[in-house]
């Protein structure tokens, strides 16, 4: 782990508290304390600016910069209604670049060992980091697995979340935490459909024997 | 929306309407500093894995469920609170968070099912795409062209499908 490589060139201090927190900062958080954090950005933004958690709006905002066309969905005043999300999302690319190189990123991801043999079992044979190169490499790109998983995903995953409107952060939490039950149905498909992806076309997908 | 009245009460696909004038440097610079706070949570809990996704998937851990949860169980109580207390923003708006109208539900359903499929695919949603590109993952920016265009053609679709 990154962990133990900075102990050695961690700066001794006095007192024993503060680097244990930095060294534990420097580890994968827990889920009880991602969670709650996550989970205090929806207040934090309707406190400040009457504002809905989500991200997938910048989706339907960034098109509405680059190539809004003749289409109704796109034609609104985006710096006025998009321009927080905007800001927001590109806080988050931020907070990516900032765990990286200053919060020791993250390491492997100690999977359970049942996911790890089913995932063997379909052909990803690279465990290391946060995506698998097999199909996250511009070499995969090239392949149909990659190509499908990569930019099929992402196309589905734009489409989707424009249809639904909004995404994990948009209904599964925002929605959900305001009790909706359009959320709820988001949800609900959600689940069923990357379920039904994960035992269905995965497989398919990756072309292992399973 | 340029159309007030059709933004409160009949498009639903709108985002959210934001105050009558754009956010201010300062705003900006909030909402910022709130998503770096969001992008590192991200990476830092790992939700942002292919892996803790097929795990979620698979329902093999606790992880992702525990993440998902106990953001609920934080959020909810906020929100209702907030709501009930009849507080204003920072910028001096009335805080509401305006229901989504169910309609016919099909497009909770149908979106909702495709974005599950691309969700497991990609093994990451939009939030955590933008904090891994940051992180380094060029690849997702890929991931994330793909998504720019599926938002498009939803939009130019839009007319014909069932909502």
């Amino acid at each position: 782990m990154a962990g133990t490589k900075w102990s050695a060139a961690r700066p001794t201090r006095r007192s024993p508290k503060a680097p244990d927190v930095l060294e534990a900062l420097r580890e994968p958080w827990p889920w009880y304390v991602a969670g709650p954090l996550i989970g205090l950005v929806v207040p934090a933004l309707l406190l400040i600016g009457n504002k809905m958690f989500g991200v997938s709006a910048n989706l339907r905002t960034l098109c509405a910069i680059a190539a809004p066309g003749k289409i109704e969905f796109f034609r609104f005043d985006w710096r006025r209604i998009g321009g927080w999300n905007l800001a927001f999302a590109a806080g988050i690319f931020l907070g990516g670049a900032v765990a990286v190189t200053a919060l020791g990123g993250a390491g492997d991801v100690a999977i359970s060992a049942a996911t790890r043999a089913d995932l063997a079992a379909l052909g990803i044979a690279d465990f290391g980091g946060l995506l698998p190169a097999d199909l996250f490499s511009f070499a995969a790109l090239a392949t149909p697995r990659g190509l499908i998983a990569v930019v099929g995903g992402g196309f589905l995953i734009g489409f989707g979340s424009a249809y639904a409107g909004g995404c994990t952060s948009g209904h599964a939490i925002m929605g959900l935490a305001d009790r909706q039950i359009p959320s709820l149905i988001a949800v609900l498909g959600f689940f069923a459909g990357g379920v039904a992806a994960t035992f269905w076309l995965l497989p398919l997908v990756l072309g292992g024997a399973s | 929306m340029s159309e007030p009245a059709a933004a409160r009460g009949v498009d639903r696909h709108a985002p959210p309407v934001g105050p009558p004038i754009p956010p201010t440097a300062a705003q900006l610079g909030v909402y910022l500093a709130l998503g770096v706070v969001f992008g590192v949570v991200l990476i830092k809990s790992e939700v942002v894995s292919w892996f803790r996704i097929q795990e979620m998937f698979r329902f093999q851990a606790f992880h992702m469920y525990g993440v998902l949860g106990s953001a609920l169980l934080v959020a909810s109580p906020a929100v209702a609170l907030i709501e009930r207390s009849g507080l204003r923003s920072a910028t001096g708006e009335r805080i509401a968070v305006p229901p989504k109208a169910l309609g016919r539900g099909i497009r909770y359903a149908a979106g909702g099912l495709l974005f599950g499929v691309g969700w497991a695919l990609v093994g990451a949603c939009p939030g955590p795409m933008f904090a891994l590109i940051g992180a380094g993952a060029e690849v997702v920016a890929v991931a994330l062209l793909g998504a720019l265009v599926g938002a498009w053609s939803y939009g130019a679709a839009r007319p014909r499908l069932p909502h």
